[in-house]
């Protein structure tokens, strides 16, 4: 589903990614854990071009999309994002929020958005905010309206840069508990984290990204339990 | 009399007749409705100019970036008499069209350069995060500029952009270098009819505050509006 190869990034002189070669299979959940400053957030961001790629290669359903050829827009249709700073618009009510982008983009009438908009609030329990602003909610309905607002394009692929380091941590599980039930409906989800309890219970797959580079790559019980690199048993001898 | 009554009526003498006598009123009624053309023009004409030269500054092209730099440079540079004098007597002195109009396009012209810097300042202050939220849903820049930027940009920057439309009203008050009759240059005329210089100049006065009170309560209606969002 997504593919990536000799993925480089640099940032003036910077080199923040030196070369990540990954697969992610439809259905998979990969959680990328791995120190701040690793790369971590921008091999993400690389996925939808957010950041543009040095150098490498970069695939959505067998398409490059990293060359000047293809429309980005039409291909992060496919792809929805949730930030750690929420980053809903705050001049429209959560409705609107929810349903501006596919009437925008002609994916479907105002009533079929509206309609599909109820369903998500319902599905994150946010039913009653619909008609609220975003400055009326707390973080954890913020990032739980960011999701529902994401899924509204009906995307193939989830990415998710640290969905709760903004929280409090009383509103953590709620966020997490919604992201665990989009998991189990089979949704492909790509998701930075530090939250290493939820990766250990939600992961497919769990990558160790230092120095901008998979260090480690496997189960959350291989990656957790059994790491082999150094730099990662140390990392993981840190934050467990 | 009293001295008090003495002094009240000499004032009320001078009432007449610098503004009820030969219906010199009505000269400075056509001047409020000069300043408001004038000034009504200048903005619309303001706003415009400084989306444009706002979108050029922003813009990544270098050509465009220069266009937009010199243009506020040179505006800011020069005092606004000057440049209204060279619009009127130089740019369009070939050019048949109303005073009123060629002077709203010299203050417009003016005006643009600062509604420029303001607009600028006022898309740079949306968070950045804001364009990223909207381009990952698939909106293109334009889409993500005018549908989420933009009405954000627009609170930001009302309060600034009302203190440009009174700015620019007051600015109107040099018209008469061109040979409009506003609201100053009405008051100067009564002051030369009648040898007296504190009523009508008072008067004036009053009639720059008035108007400029009625906008300021207006505007701040629109301001309350369009916070309605911030609401907590």
């Amino acid at each position: 589903m997504i593919k990536v190869k000799n993925l480089h990034k640099h940032f003036g002189g910077l080199a923040v990614l030196n070369g990540i070669d990954e697969h992610i299979s439809q259905g998979e959940v990969v959680v990328i854990i791995g120190p701040s400053g690793s790369g971590k957030s921008t091999f993400l961001r690389c996925l939808n071009l957010l950041e543009d790629v040095t150098e490498g290669e970069i695939y959505v359903d067998d398409e490059q999309i990293n060359t000047p050829k293809v429309n980005i827009n039409v291909v992060r249709q496919k792809m929805g994002m949730v930030f750690q700073q929420f980053n809903l618009f705050p001049h429209l009510t959560i409705m609107d929020n929810i349903t501006l982008a596919p009437v925008l983009l002609k994916k479907m009438t105002k009533a079929e958005a509206v309609k599909k908009g109820e369903e998500l609030l319902e599905r994150v329990n946010l039913a009653e905010k619909a008609d609220a602003y975003p400055a009326q909610l707390s973080g954890g309905q913020k990032q739980r309206v960011a999701i529902a607002r994401a899924l509204a394009m009906n995307p193939e692929i989830m990415l998710f840069d640290e969905p709760t380091s903004a929280l409090d941590p009383e509103m953590v599980g709620e966020v997490l508990d919604v992201m665990k039930d989009l998991a189990k409906s089979g949704m492909t989800m790509v998701i930075v984290t530090h939250e290493m309890g939820f990766a250990r219970e939600v992961a497919s797959r769990v990558l160790f990204i230092d120095q901008g580079v998979v260090m480690e790559s496997g189960t959350p019980e291989e990656v957790f339990n059994h790491p082999r690199c150094d730099r990662a048993k140390l990392f993981l001898s840190k934050v467990l | 009399m009293t001295g008090m009554q003495q002094w009240f009526s000499r004032i009320s003498d001078l009432f007449v007749k610098c503004f009820i006598r030969d219906d010199r009123y009505k000269l400075l009624l056509s001047g409020v409705g000069v300043t408001i053309k004038v000034s009504l023009l200048a903005v619309i004409i303001g706003i415009l100019i400084g989306m444009l030269i706002a979108l050029c500054n922003l813009s990544k092209n270098k050509f465009l970036k220069a266009v937009g730099g010199v243009y506020t440079d040179v505006i800011r540079g020069t005092p606004s008499v000057t440049q209204l004098m060279l619009i009127y007597f130089v740019i369009f002195a070939t050019v048949n069209l109303p005073k009123w109009i060629i002077a709203a396009i010299a203050f417009g012209i003016n005006s643009g350069a600062y509604v420029s810097e303001i607009i600028r300042g006022g898309i740079l202050s949306v968070d950045h995060g804001q364009t990223e939220a909207g381009r990952s849903l698939g909106l293109n820049a334009f889409q993500t500029m005018t549908r989420i930027v933009i009405p954000q940009a627009v609170k930001n920057i009302f309060p600034a952009l009302c203190n440009e439309f009174i700015v620019l009203i007051k600015e109107t008050a040099i018209v008469g270098y061109v040979g409009l009759m506003d609201i100053q240059k009405a008051g100067d005329f009564i002051k030369s009819a009648t040898f007296n210089a504190p009523m009508p100049l008072f008067g004036t006065a009053v009639i720059y505050y008035v108007l400029i009170k009625i906008l300021t309560l207006t505007l701040r209606q629109v301001e309350n509006h369009l916070r309605k969002s911030d609401v907590r």
